[in-house]
């Protein structure tokens, strides 16, 4: 790739003045950036501070209603994905695109403007494997590859079109450690050969192990540029988080409590075609103790967590315990009777209903331990109540209790959910990923919640991709690797790169050696 | 330049407004279509949608035409509700009447008050069990219930007009093809002395009455909806689709089946090929403008009802074909499920971006 050498370089991409409005919401105002060319820039901010648009706007996807976007000095206009890939610009989602029952190579084709010959596709693809060193067989399906190889996929599609800007949207929320240092070297290579990179995170150690300079948003708005390399990682969260950071006050863990949830030897055959089977899963939940569960996705948490809510029944009924009693062919509504409450990762569709009100919402889950339907008719005042209840104890920022799901912020909304079943005062809460997508500010109210429920006695399970949540709240930690359960170890004596290990599980082996 | 935009909430009033919109653009296409292929367009539309309306002579026909469209919408709407597409109503129509002709024609010599009650009963469960097909191979065998119901329609109605032309020919009918006509015990009452207004009038209000209470205020019709929005979330809130499944097939084919032994039991008497005359379908277009609220469908109910008894009417004033009924009917829904989108987005001008 030929880059102009001269000294006076216009930056690669200048942001001037972009704002964007949706209904009843600013996402963008006022915002000003630029990124020169072999940059490294980090765009930072809570969710919900405004980089998806922004990076949408860049992208094409979206049109911003004021400001101009300027391109190696000159302005542009930006009208459609098609567009910003004809300038050079690359992205790499954070959800990917791709085609499971199909071949890397086959998806790769997909993804592009125009067709090329299969044949010069392949020479195309196996130079740029060699020459950046990504370990990605072309010819595997892609239901068989780690989420770290699927970003290969991605990677290697923008890498094809030979671009001048790469954004990454949030690229190591489901990698494993390992895997991140392998990408970071990707990019660090990329950006080398005089290709700039947006790197979208709220992750603060990383953006200062690959930054060069980074643009903090909050509330739709610049709050500061920065060097990362220089600035704290706590100036950078207080900046991001606009407030002091708030500690978790940890209650004394003794792990000595009744046995409160007992599975024994829980197996369960994953949906076909790309589900995860679970084997022999074994573990205890003790009163007044968190037990974190870690792993990359798609190693069978959202199977062993319909397993324990019972939408999916074990094999027999003594796989799962509840309190010594075994239910594991008592489905969901009588689990939670019983004291079992779980909390699904997906909030709108599976945890809530979005079409429904925050009101009616509460019932969904809430009717089989508290009198809000009896005798099968629902009391709207007991409803409203409950709902009511949460919304004030639990801080949700919403209109009312007539508020639908799907119009509340995925933070509020999880706030409201996980209000929903502390607030029934469970003998067991399984949840998984308690904080995705939730701003910092009530993603520290509900890990608080969590630590204060397992303070009352109750056993709290959390299922989660984001290691550093699981260090911050579990006493004890085990890892899920396709389908299978580690023993557990007590958190204070495991450090990051063991748990890493035990994460990356055979595809972290297959990656090194490749 | 226009462009559409998304509500954050959808709204109240466009859910109210949107099936009178849809109204209004029916009569509107319905006056520049016929005109256009040179009826008197104006006078057209003015016999179907408001002529019945406006003469009091009429609202007895309204209601006879009405009740069975509003039964069987409640029960299709129950189950659209719950994302299941019974779009056989009509064959469960007539095999609730199939079935209610048959304790009919089995107590035909006899005289008493149950007889009545045992030709509902019997309409219930013909429906029920013409509908409990569709609703088993959906739930055994993941069949689309929309193919089967559909398809059993023409099954029902061809086991009708084999038991019309064969074993239940009226032996003194000169060979037409129908049954013997009811006796008095054998026939739905009228409720209003003089007129053609039966039972079955103030028995679909009241049905229609419970189901609003059934969907609102109950556990049962929380999970109906519940299973219709968010599958996965029923399943983690302990609802089971698969009950809900079969649940909303039979309340709709009892239902329809009810509507069937009504109209076999009032207005026709007996059975006779001509029987099957589309409320079935009819009832889906109802459930929709009545957006699926059991209240809103017996409004739905009155409106169709009233393009039947003005199709007879615009016959005879404007010489419109009998067919013609069925066109506005059609566009009504098409219009029905085009305006819809105003719930959810509005027309808005687009700004330029500076």
């Amino acid at each position: 790739m030929k880059q102009p050498r001269e000294q006076d370089v216009p930056p690669r991409l200048a942001l001037a003045h972009i704002s964007k409005s949706f209904p009843g919401v600013k996402a963008n105002e006022d915002i000003s950036l630029s990124v020169s060319p072999g940059e490294i820039h980090a765009l930072l901010g809570e969710n919900g501070a405004g980089k998806s648009t922004l990076v949408k706007i860049i992208y094409g996807v979206q049109q911003a209603d004021e400001g101009t976007i300027s391109w190696n000095g000159s302005p542009v206009s930006i009208p459609s994905p098609k567009a910003a890939r004809k300038l050079g610009i690359g992205m790499v989602f954070q959800h990917f695109s791709l085609f499971d029952a199909m071949t890397v190579i086959e998806n790769i084709a997909l993804g592009l403007d125009e067709a090329v010959d299969r044949e010069e596709l392949k020479s195309q693809v196996a130079a740029i494997l060699q020459s950046y060193s990504l370990p990605l067989d072309p010819e595997r399906e892609v239901h068989t590859l780690s989420v770290g190889e699927r970003q290969r996929i991605e990677i290697v599609r923008c890498l094809l079109q030979k671009p001048k800007l790469l954004i990454m949207d949030e690229p190591t929320s489901v990698l494993t450690p390992q895997e991140v240092e392998r990408l970071f070297a990707t990019l660090r290579q990329i950006a080398a050969e005089g290709c700039s990179i947006l790197y979208i995170s709220h992750k603060l150690h990383e953006i200062k192990a690959l930054c060069d300079s980074a643009t903090i948003l909050r509330g739709g708005r610049v709050v500061a540029t920065c060097d990362p390399k220089i600035e704290t990682t706590k100036r950078m969260a207080e900046l991001m988080i606009g407030a002091e950071l708030r500690k978790i006050e940890h209650g004394k863990a003794t792990g000595s409590g009744a046995v409160r949830l007992e599975v024994k030897g829980l197996s369960l055959r994953g949906e076909p075609p790309f589900g995860t089977d679970l084997e022999s899963v074994s573990f205890e939940a003790r009163a007044g103790e968190i037990l974190g569960i870690a792993g990359v996705a798609g190693n069978g948490q959202a199977e062993l967590l319909t397993a324990l809510s019972g939408e999916q029944l074990a094999d027999g009924a003594e796989a799962i315990r509840l309190d010594g009693k075994a239910v594991g062919l008592e489905g969901a509504g009588p689990r939670r009777a019983l004291g079992l409450s779980c909390v699904p990762e997906e909030r709108n569709g599976h945890a809530a209903v979005p079409d429904f009100s925050l009101a009616d919402n509460g019932v969904l889950t809430a009717r089989h331990r508290l009198p809000l339907a009896p005798h099968g008719f629902i009391s709207r005042a007991s409803v409203k109540r409950f709902a009511d209840g949460v919304i004030k104890l639990f801080d949700v920022r919403t209109t009312g209790n007539a508020a639908l799901a799907r119009s509340l912020s995925g933070g509020n909304l999880q706030k409201f959910i996980m209000g929903r079943e502390i607030g029934q005062q469970p003998a067991v809460l399984v949840v998984s990923q308690p904080t995705w997508g939730v701003d910092a500010g009530a993603a520290a109210a509900i890990r608080q919640e969590l630590v204060d429920l397992a303070a009352k006695g109750s056993a709290v399970v959390v299922i989660s991709q984001d290691l550093d949540e699981l260090l911050e709240l579990a006493d004890r930690l085990c890892v899920i690797n396709e389908g299978r359960l580690s023993a557990p170890r007590p958190v204070a004596s495991l450090g990051i790169d063991e748990i890493g290990l035990m994460m990356g599980g055979v595809h972290g082996a297959e990656a090194a050696h490749a | 330049m226009l462009e559409w935009r998304r509500r954050r909430e959808p709204s109240l009033l466009m859910l109210l407004a949107s099936p009178l919109i849809a109204i209004a653009l029916t009569m509107l296409i319905g006056m520049i279509v016929f005109t256009a292929i040179g009826y008197d367009g104006f006078h057209a539309v003015e016999s179907i949608f408001l002529t019945p309306f406006l003469e009091p002579q009429r609202w007895g026909d309204i209601g006879v035409k009405g009740a069975p469209l509003v039964m069987i919408a409640l029960g299709l709407a129950i189950g659209f509700r719950a994302n299941v597409w019974n779009i056989g109503a009509e064959g469960q129509y007539v095999m609730g009447a199939i079935a209610g002709t048959g304790v009919a024609l089995l107590t035909y010599d006899m005289t008493g008050w149950w007889i009545l009650p045992a030709m509902v009963l019997a309409g219930i469960l013909g429906g029920m069990a013409w509908a409990a097909i569709p609703a088993f191979l959906r739930v055994k065998l993941q069949v689309s219930e929309i193919l089967t119901s559909l398809m059993l329609t023409y099954v029902a109605v061809q086991f009708l007009y084999f038991l019309v032309r064969g074993p239940w020919k009226d032996p003194g009918g000169f060979n037409f093809p129908q049954t013997r006509m009811f006796t008095a015990d054998q026939t739905l009452p009228t409720v209003l002395e003089g007129t053609l207004v039966h039972l079955g009038i103030p028995a679909a209000l009241l049905l229609a009455v419970i189901a609003w209470l059934l969907m609102e205020k109950t556990t049962a019709g929380y999970a109906i909806k519940v299973v219709g929005l968010a599958p996965a979330a029923a399943r983690h809130g302990g609802f089971s689709a698969a009950r809900t499944t079969w649940a909303t097939m039979l309340v709709s084919g009892a239902l329809a089946g009810l509507a069937g032994l009504f109209e076999a039991a009032g207005p026709f008497g007996q059975l006779t090929p001509q029987f099957p005359v589309g409320y079935g379908f009819t009832a889906i277009i109802v459930a929709f403008l009545g957006r699926l609220n059991p209240l809103g469908i017996v409004f739905g109910g009155i409106v169709l009802a009233g393009t039947y008894v003005g199709g007879e009417i615009a016959q005879s004033t404007v010489r419109l074909p009998q067919a013609a009924t069925g066109l506005f009917q059609a566009t009504l829904l098409f219009m029905l499920l085009a305006t819809d989108v105003l719930v959810r987005w509005r027309i808005g001008f687009k700004r330029r971006a500076a």
